[in-house]
């Protein structure tokens, strides 16, 4: 069937509705994908020359995110623990 | 961020670092994953919010390895659909239950596809008639709600719907059928 063929009113308006708007907030966070990474990167940098930030991140990785500045959401808490074993090696 | 960017135009720019650009993708793509999840794999809205956010971090980490930049639609699908059988798999071996048959999300993705072709389309014809027909038919809002949000008597939305659906087939017509029709100069 061609895509772009028969289309009568009922059909388009079918079609309209199979794709409901996502979410706004997952949108948003997807949005910030880049940002997070960028933020991400920035504190494993600093855990990878800041042997005191390393050990506090280890220590209690919440409020050390905190005390330096970054919301210490979940998925930025997962990701920064997901990098720790690499920081120890 | 330009509207007319075509799908390969806008990776480009993506993989150029441009934080508008990755907003738009993610805009122009967010229904779709959310559909593939949630209608054709029926994922809880739990489970699609994970795949859904798994989905774009894959393609933002993996944009560089794809070979062809127009093909970001049905890479992106490829990717939901892995995650969303992952995701079933792993609720299974926790929760058992019924799976929709691969017959059946074969013909839902093929629809959703279609869909999306239209979307695209819609993206082409005035601000109001996009506002009209994505309120009344993909945010189902009534003639009432429609009216009061855009200062129109709601007598009059029934006819500008019926108009603005004229448009989108003449739009959907004077465009060759394929699976990238975004736009693009």
């Amino acid at each position: 069937m061609s895509a772009t063929s028969g289309y009568d009113e009922e059909r388009l308006g079918e079609l309209l509705s199979d794709l409901p708007p996502a979410p706004a907030g997952w949108v948003r966070a997807a949005q910030e994908l880049p940002s997070a990474r960028r933020g991400i990167d920035e504190i494993v940098e600093r855990a990878r020359v800041d042997s005191e930030f390393r050990v506090r991140l280890v220590a209690d990785l919440e409020t050390a995110l905190a005390a330096a500045g970054y919301e210490p959401t979940d998925e930025l808490v997962d990701a920064v623990r997901a990098c720790l074993p690499e920081l120890d090696q | 961020m330009s509207m007319e960017l075509s799908d390969a135009q806008l990776v480009g720019r993506c993989r150029a670092g441009e934080a508008a650009a990755w907003n738009e993708l993610v805009e122009r793509f967010s229904r779709y994953v959310y559909a593939i999840a949630v209608r054709a794999y029926r994922l809880p809205e739990h489970d699609a919010e994970d795949v859904f956010q798994d989905v774009f971090a894959r393609a933002y980490e993996r944009l560089a390895s794809l070979r062809d930049d127009a093909a970001i639609r049905p890479w992106l699908a490829q990717l939901t659909r892995n995650a969303c059988v992952d995701r079933l798999r792993t609720s299974a071996r926790e929760q058992p239950a019924e799976e929709p048959g691969a017959e059946e999300t074969d013909a839902t993705l093929e629809r959703l596809d279609e869909a999306l072709t239209v979307h695209e389309a819609l993206e082409a014809l005035s601000g109001d008639c996009r506002d009209i027909l994505d309120r009344f038919f993909a945010r189902d809002e009534s003639y009432r709600t429609i009216g009061e949000a855009l200062d129109l008597p709601a007598g009059t939305i029934a006819s500008r719907i019926s108009r603005c659906l004229g448009k989108l087939r003449e739009q959907l017509e004077g465009r060759k059928p394929g699976p990238n029709t975004s736009g693009g100069s």
